[in-house]
């Protein structure tokens, strides 16, 4: 029997927006699963990349807000400066808080709590990044039993991200961005 | 039982014990961040399991104290979101200058930044004289450093950025002391803030506010310490009193949206309806 997965995380960093933008445009509209995403960005920055996200794809993409609840066929992006987790009930939950690895957002305390909560069922992505944030992360998807996905640092506008969680983790799949869309698609088209 | 399931356990257990030790319900804390912290304060404490804790919090106060350290995030500044303070400075300012007194209560003030930033809005707009800030946190350590104004010199640069960004008038070295590594804030400025522990958890109203700030603080709590905090916030305000939220805070949905109007969302400045 195929295993069900009940949600996506990506973490993303320098070149990541263009990474993202080809992934998650090939997402349907109705996509059985929610996504959501860290990409690091200026502290500064406003909610321009899920707008511009947006406007390029098919799939719903909005800023995390305090307190949602988690949907199927939306991508929700971690706000600036804050960390963005997963609570037990489904719901997102943000934290003004120290950055961990250099970053707030970090990709690694969404993974992490992501993990708690979805445990098995969760898909992990690390793309594109000059940073060792997110390795942490999905070692512990692994560990949980969840489905472990890397960029093919070949591919990669800065390849240490990609290399940083090949090195520490077994990864399932390294695929090129624009076969990572069509593969997460697949995925859930496997369902039941 | 799974280790996770376990955990959880352990988890209940300790918050539990904290509820009946202290007094304060933790259970109530969003969890995940919540949990993040309990995970550090282990690792820092060389302890292995959770529930070794629970021990140490029912015997050992100091431990105790550095808990709440621990789940109480300071993390502030001056002028976060400067656009915030520029609109009160411009639009809601005017609406304070008609009351005799005014009351100001800076709720989760952390380390005093935004106590701090407030108080130069007021004085830079003539009402500071006839202004008193209220500014409470439940974190006695975070509230020390809130009163003595002093900062460390070097993040001075980016809180004078946004303190223009705020549309600042004046230089803003003029509202701080310079020393070696660090800045003190001037004494007119901290007469005019009472610092004082207040712990949103149980503690109750103790004046009537025109404006209340209360950013990046339900951001740790769950659906029904929101809503309680929320009322006690409505129920210290006057009819009419301004309500400021954290950049990603809304009163949506709330148990007291209803008892607010929208004054700018983006913003996230509420004004109290007048109720009947
Ligand atoms: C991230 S800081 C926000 C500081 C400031 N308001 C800002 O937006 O920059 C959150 C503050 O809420 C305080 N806090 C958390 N729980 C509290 C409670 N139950 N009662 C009072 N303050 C609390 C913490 O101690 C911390 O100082």
């Amino acid at each position: 029997m195929k295993k069900s997965y009940q949600a996506i995380v990506i973490g993303a960093s320098m070149g990541g927006m263009e990474a993202l933008k080809m992934i998650l445009a090939q997402l349907p509209d109705n996509f059985s699963l929610p996504v959501i995403v860290v990409q690091h960005q200026m502290r500064d920055s406003d909610d321009f990349l899920a707008v511009y996200l947006n406007r390029h794809c098919a799939i719903k993409v909005k800023e995390a807000c305090a307190h949602e609840l988690i949907l199927p066929a939306y991508v929700y992006i971690a706000p600036a400066a804050y960390h963005l987790l997963i609570e037990e009930d489904k719901t997102l939950s943000l934290s003004v808080d120290l950055p961990v690895n250099y970053s707030i957002p970090s990709i690694d305390v969404l993974f992490e709590s992501a993990a708690d909560v979805y445990g098995e069922s969760l898909v992990g992505v690390v793309l594109t990044g000059a940073s060792a944030d997110g390795s942490q992360g999905l070692k512990k998807i692994k560990a949980y039993g969840g489905l472990t996905v890397v960029q093919d640092p070949n591919t990669a506008e800065a390849p240490k991200m990609p290399s940083a969680a090949i090195k520490v983790t077994q990864i399932d799949h390294i695929l090129p961005p624009d076969k990572i869309g069509v593969f997460l698609r697949e995925l859930t088209n496997d369902e039941g | 039982m799974e280790d996770k399931q376990l955990e959880a356990f352990e988890i209940d257990c300790l918050l539990g014990a904290i509820l009946l030790r202290y007094g304060y319900d933790f259970r109530n804390y969003a969890q995940a961040s919540l949990k993040r912290r309990i995970h550090n304060r282990l690792t820092l404490s060389n302890l292995q399991h959770v529930s070794e804790m629970i021990p140490r919090i029912l015997y050992d106060e100091h431990f105790f104290s550095e808990f709440l350290c621990d789940m109480s995030i300071t993390v502030t500044e001056m002028f976060r979101n400067p656009e915030v303070f520029k609109f009160i400075r411009e639009k809601v300012v005017d609406k304070l200058r008609t009351y005799s007194r005014i009351n100001i209560w800076n709720v989760g003030c952390a380390t005093g930044e935004e106590a701090y930033s407030i108080a130069i809005i007021l004085a830079e707009e003539g009402l500071l004289n006839k202004t008193h800030i209220y500014a409470t946190d439940y974190d006695n350590q975070a509230l020390a450093v809130a009163k003595t104004g002093i900062y460390p010199a070097n993040v001075m640069q980016q809180y004078t950025e946004n303190y223009l960004k705020a549309g600042g008038r004046q230089s803003f070295s003029d509202y701080y002391q310079a020393r070696y590594e660090s800045a003190k804030m001037k004494k007119n400025l901290r007469e005019k803030i009472t610092f004082a522990n207040h712990n949103l958890m149980q503690d109750g109203s103790f004046a009537e506010m025109h404006l209340i700030l209360c950013r990046n603080v339900l951001i740790y709590f769950n659906q029904t310490l929101q809503n309680s905090v929320l009322s006690l916030l409505r129920d210290s305000m006057v009819h009419h009193g301004y309500l400021v939220l954290g950049d990603k805070e809304t009163l949506d949905f709330s148990s007291v949206a209803n008892d607010f109007e929208s004054v700018d969302k983006q913003r996230r400045i509420y004004r109290k309806k007048r109720l009947r």
